[in-house]
């Protein structure tokens, strides 16, 4: 019933998504790492052994939809699912799934939750066992969950189907895979427990400009038939902007901006997504770029700047910019920056 | 037109394999003019690396030259003496790898590495080391008397593309290779080693032959573009020509696939079907055919040859051929 009422909503455009009720909600979640053991803190004297790898994050991923998440290395975005995913700890916030809270993740009322939330992995070919067939790759999870009752052939060889890989394969390893094939194998083993969120690693990383639209229509294809939702995670701006319907951009662990995907590309309002759009090579020697746009580098974690972290590399900074830290507020309707000029009108 | 640095000529190579023989190149032809960059693209499998090692000529043991000659400013790599060899790479020519991290060596310092590259030159380790610091200085590493004592971990790694582009330029080749220099690096970092590539190329007067499969760094970078499909040269020409006046199926459908030039939004993107043929086991006729939305009469039994689109443009299609 209910797949069938978001294939419908998904069917029906966004506007109707946004009727629906959150699917996932983050609130204020902060992830820290400890970097210095106890006795060297000491030692140091340093007063924050810690740093933050994601901090103040907030968002809602809707039923049906595509939330994207991008930033550099080093900006937390795979920090942050990793955490939704509970394999990271949150220091602080909460995360709400479908309606219940998630307290604590070794509770046993968090495995039902975690079957709804899969993750697909950057590289298939290194998260795929090699000593596995793709058979029991793809029916692990069923036994994980302790849900081995099943008829797990029948499983295996209806998430081929799914992934439209031929049943022949379920016996292969997966060096006898082509990079395409073992990408939707990593898809099969996504959706074995028929999960509603699926959250994906850099899913074309790694594949030829060929192949990658493949594995991304295969991917929206799933989602208009099982109404699944999809946070996708990415450095590759040029993809996300047509496959995503809402976007944030990550800088030092935080969201700098956050909104719907045509009206960010279409007009940035942080200087640093402007930065990162008009990095993106573009395919057409008649375009070429003078200037190389942002210069620098992503600051470290253990000397955030003061003020806006972004002020050093902004080309819009001012006074201000430079003492005072921006909050992410809402500068127009459904868009978010953190920011105290937003570009908006420019 | 002065003479090209680089002059590959019909080179074929093959890899002997427990399979039989692999033909990862076959009937490349291609030149590199002085001061210009040519850019090769094509996606995995095409025989970029295969080719850029055959001019390093550090191909594997299992490689067998079939055909053809690789001339380097006027003399034959194929068939030069290890110590001919010895003495033009690193300063005739010499090359950037894709990920600094596993070319530079880790336990040696930054001084160390950059005064060992010049050990054919007679200078003091002193004035090695100066003309070291002036190097990092013009690739932009801050402060670079300081941190040029310092080690390849200590180095983000956009810094550590910068490293590896003075070190391979410290003795000023007239070729520089850039394998695919800048997939380990975020997209802003990228943007700025290619400003780097095109600036450094201003002052340094060489050629640089740049391989990648991102089209946009092709169109941002390079004068000339060589487009590769299973071992084989599809076509080739200047920048311009060939982004906007592509004539070859499988450069056009590689254009139509890049998301960075589809303007509209969609969320069904283009792809090129069916695989990459079995190298080993090469059907007959044009090596596209398979996959080819155009093929038609010859295609399937006969091999096209090189055929001129325009000046300087030229393609491996019957299409071509018969207008």
């Amino acid at each position: 019933m209910r797949w069938h009422q978001a294939t419908l909503l998904v069917a029906s455009g966004c506007a109707m998504v946004e009727a629906q009720a959150n699917l996932l909600e983050v609130e204020g979640a902060r992830v820290r790492f400890r970097t210095l053991g106890f006795l060297r803190a000491l030692i140091a004297g340093a007063k924050d052994p810690y740093i933050d790898a994601v901090l103040d994050v907030s968002f809602a991923v809707r039923a049906g939809e595509t939330f994207g998440l991008v930033g550099e290395s080093g900006s937390g975005k795979t920090t942050l699912v990793r955490a939704v995913l509970g394999l990271v700890d949150l220091w602080s916030g909460r995360i709400r799934f479908d309606g219940s809270e998630i307290v604590d993740r070794s509770d046993a009322a968090f495995k039902p939750i975690r079957r709804q939330i899969s993750l697909m992995f950057q590289d298939p070919q290194a998260s795929l066992s090699p000593r596995k067939t793709v058979r029991s790759s793809i029916t692990e999870p069923f036994i994980i969950h302790n849900m081995a009752d099943r008829d797990l052939e029948a499983e295996a060889r209806e998430l081929l189907g799914m992934v439209g890989l031929p049943v022949g394969l379920l016996d292969n390893y997966p060096h006898q895979l082509s990079g395409g094939q073992a990408r939707r194998v990593g898809v099969a083993r996504a959706l074995a427990l028929r999960p509603k969120l699926i959250i994906a690693d850099e899913p074309t990383a790694g594949l030829d400009v060929s192949v990658q639209g493949e594995v991304l229509n295969l991917m929206n294809e799933l989602q208009g038939r099982l109404g699944l939702s999809y946070v996708i995670v990415t450095h590759n701006l040029p993809v996300i902007r047509h496959v995503s319907d809402r976007l944030a951009i990550m800088y030092l662990g935080r969201f700098v901006e956050e909104g719907p995907t045509a009206a960010i590309f279409a007009r940035p309002l942080h200087p640093y997504t402007l930065g990162l759009l008009g990095a993106v090579p573009q395919p057409d020697p008649d375009k070429r770029r003078e200037e190389p746009g942002l210069m620098g580098e992503v600051p470290s974690l253990n000397n955030r700047p003061r003020g806006c972290e972004f002020h050093a590399r902004c080309l819009y900074v001012q006074e201000r910019c430079r003492v005072d830290a921006p909050v992410l507020t809402e500068v127009a309707p459904g868009r978010r920056a953190a920011c105290h000029f937003p570009l908006a009108g420019s | 037109m002065a003479a090209p640095i680089l002059d590959i000529r019909n080179l074929s190579i093959s890899f002997a394999t427990p399979r039989g023989s692999v033909d990862a190149l076959r009937n490349v032809s291609l030149t590199v003019p002085p001061d210009r960059i040519v850019g090769i693209v094509g996606e995995s499998g095409c025989g970029k690396t295969t080719l850029i090692s055959a001019v390093m000529h550090l191909l594997a043991h299992n490689a067998i030259v079939r055909a053809g000659t690789i001339q380097f400013e006027g003399t034959d790599v194929l068939t030069m003496t290890e110590d001919r060899l010895r003495d033009l790479r690193g300063r005739r020519m010499a090359m950037v790898f894709q990920d600094p991290m596993t070319s530079l060596n880790p336990v040696v310092s930054i001084a160390t590495q950059m005064i060992d590259i010049q050990y054919r030159d007679a200078g003091s380790t002193q004035d090695k080391l100066q003309r070291a610091v002036a190097m990092l200085r013009k690739v932009g590493i801050p402060d670079p008397e300081q941190r040029i004592q310092g080690y390849p971990h200590q180095f983000s790694g956009g810094m550590r593309q910068r490293i590896s582009i003075a070190m391979a330029l410290l003795m000023n080749p007239a070729l520089l290779i850039a394998d695919e220099p800048t997939t380990a690096l975020d997209v802003t970092m990228e943007a700025q080693i290619i400003h780097l590539l095109r600036q450094l190329r201003r002052e340094f007067k060489g050629s640089i032959l740049f391989v990648s499969h991102n089209l946009g760094l092709i169109a941002e970078l390079c004068d000339e573009v060589v487009v590769m499909y299973a071992g084989e040269v599809v076509e080739q020409g200047e920048v311009r020509e060939l982004f906007h006046h592509a004539r070859h199926p499988y450069t056009r459908l590689l254009l139509e696939c890049d998301p960075a030039r589809i303007a509209a939004t969609t969320r069904r993107l283009p792809t090129i079907e069916g695989s990459l043929p079995d190298l080993a086991n090469l059907p007959g006729g044009c090596i596209f055919a398979p996959r080819c939305p155009q093929a038609y009469g010859p295609c399937a039994s006969e091999a096209p040859g090189t055929y001129a689109v325009a000046s300087g443009h030229t393609a491996r299609c019957f299409r071509v051929r018969d207008g």
